[in-house]
């Protein structure tokens, strides 16, 4: 079965940069720009193998989402990997603490992508470009 | 369009051989362009041909120094390729329980670069083998280039370098953010030293360790000088320990000091002493 990824980003180019990469790693990608499009994706077909979640965005942000989304489908379904310009590290524990299973401060790339999915056992380190 | 000349090329790829073993081959000319650009701003040299002139002055070893350290290729990342480390975890209690009470365990990360891999190998001492609790545990991380032996003792990273290969639960929990950097907290510090140390010379004075991590270095030398260290590691490599090469790397045809632990790959121990020729 092909894994699946959703690209929750209020920016286009940054989906589409989202989108390449994991394509890339042999996932399909679903995108929303927002919590509440994000929300809505979750619940019209099965939950995304994985969620990559933009935080400062308009109508629901991202660490609403993600207490939306961990409290409607459980602790750690889907795997949420917060990406986003806030790299406070106040932040970072706030996303923790409301369950988020790792963290990618932008700018990244596909090697920063491909190793935090790895971490969390959706893709072979040797998948991961140096 | 490369601006050295084969005898300008050919004079300082001899000096990198010579002093540090790695091996430029012709096809790397621009290298030299790149790497050795600001070694020409800074000292004023108006062409790589003059550079070379100079470098033959004895009088000119800083200048060597800096030309063979800009000649390095420093990329590292933490706990990279993931595997080594999964064995590291697998080893180490069967280690602990063969040593006696009160003695070190020493890990030695030949060539660390900017020291991840040593940091990597405490991050994981700390939090996933509390089974040692009590047990001392030295790491040494070496590496030819100054540079990267003062970065490494720094023990800051950049938001990038923090990303490649370390867990955000073990960023938040062993790294104090400063700016934009983060800083491995002084507990794991302490656990790591880092000094020079060129893997081409003699290693006996710093005697035996239980795992050595030689990774992503032996790739850039000729194949007597692989030999070469491959023998000097083995000789510091305590009977049950294990020694770690890159990817890319073997000890297969180089040593017989060596053999390919049963069922893992890149990892290997010393060969008993009978099947030992030499
Ligand atoms: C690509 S890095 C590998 C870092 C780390 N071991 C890893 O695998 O991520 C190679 C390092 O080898 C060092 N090096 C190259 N020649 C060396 C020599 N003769 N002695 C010691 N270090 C050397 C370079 O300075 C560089 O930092």
């Amino acid at each position: 079965m092909r894994r699946s990824a959703l690209v929750v980003d209020d920016s286009r180019v940054v989906r589409k940069a989202a989108r390449r990469m994991l394509e890339g790693f042999g996932f399909s990608v679903r995108e929303a720009e927002d919590g509440e499009q994000a929300l809505i994706a979750c619940r019209a077909e099965a939950l995304p193998n994985v969620v990559l979640l933009d935080w400062n965005m308009p109508v629901m942000d991202g660490i609403t989402f993600l207490r939306a989304a961990r409290a409607e489908f459980g602790a750690d379904r889907p795997p949420i990997v917060l990406c986003t310009t806030e790299s406070e590290f106040s932040r970072i524990v706030e996303a923790l603490q409301a369950g988020a299973q790792e963290y990618i401060m932008k700018p990244f790339d596909a090697t920063i992508l491909g190793g935090k999915l790895a971490q969390i056992g959706l893709l072979d380190a040797a998948e991961v470009p140096a | 369009m490369s601006g050295s000349s084969p005898d300008t090329f050919a004079a300082i790829a001899g000096l990198v051989k010579a002093r540090a073993g790695i091996v430029l081959t012709p096809d790397k000319g621009y290298m030299l362009d790149t790497r050795l650009a600001a070694i020409l701003r800074r000292g004023n040299f108006a062409s790589l041909a003059a550079l070379a002139q100079a470098l033959r002055d004895p009088r000119g070893e800083p200048l060597v120094r800096d030309v063979v350290e800009a000649l390095t290729t420093n990329e590292s990342s933490f706990f990279r390729d993931g595997k080594p480390f999964e064995h590291v975890k697998r080893i180490l209690p069967a280690l602990h329980a063969a040593r006696p009470a009160g003695a070190r365990l020493r890990i030695w990360s030949a060539a660390c670069s900017t020291g991840q891999e040593a940091y990597s190998l405490a991050l994981l001492l700390a939090d996933q083998l509390p089974a040692l609790a009590g047990r001392q545990v030295d790491i040494l991380g070496t590496d030819l280039s100054r540079e990267v032996v003062e970065r490494a003792r720094e023990g800051v990273f950049s938001q990038f370098e923090v990303q490649r290969g370390l867990p955000v639960q073990m960023l938040v929990k062993h790294f104090i953010q400063e700016g934009g950097k983060w800083r491995i907290k002084p507990a794991l510090r302490a656990m790591c030293r880092f000094e020079e140390r060129n893997l081409l010379g003699e290693h006996r004075g710093l005697g035996g360790f239980d795992l050595i991590f030689c990774r992503n270095v032996l790739i850039y030398f000729d194949t007597p000088t692989k030999a070469k260290v491959l023998a000097a590691l083995a000789a510091q490599l305590a009977p049950d320990g294990a020694l770690y090469l890159g990817g890319a790397e073997t000890v297969l045809g180089l040593t017989d000091r060596l053999v390919p632990l049963p069922g893992e790959r890149g990892v290997y121990g010393p060969a008993p002493a009978l099947a030992r020729s030499a």
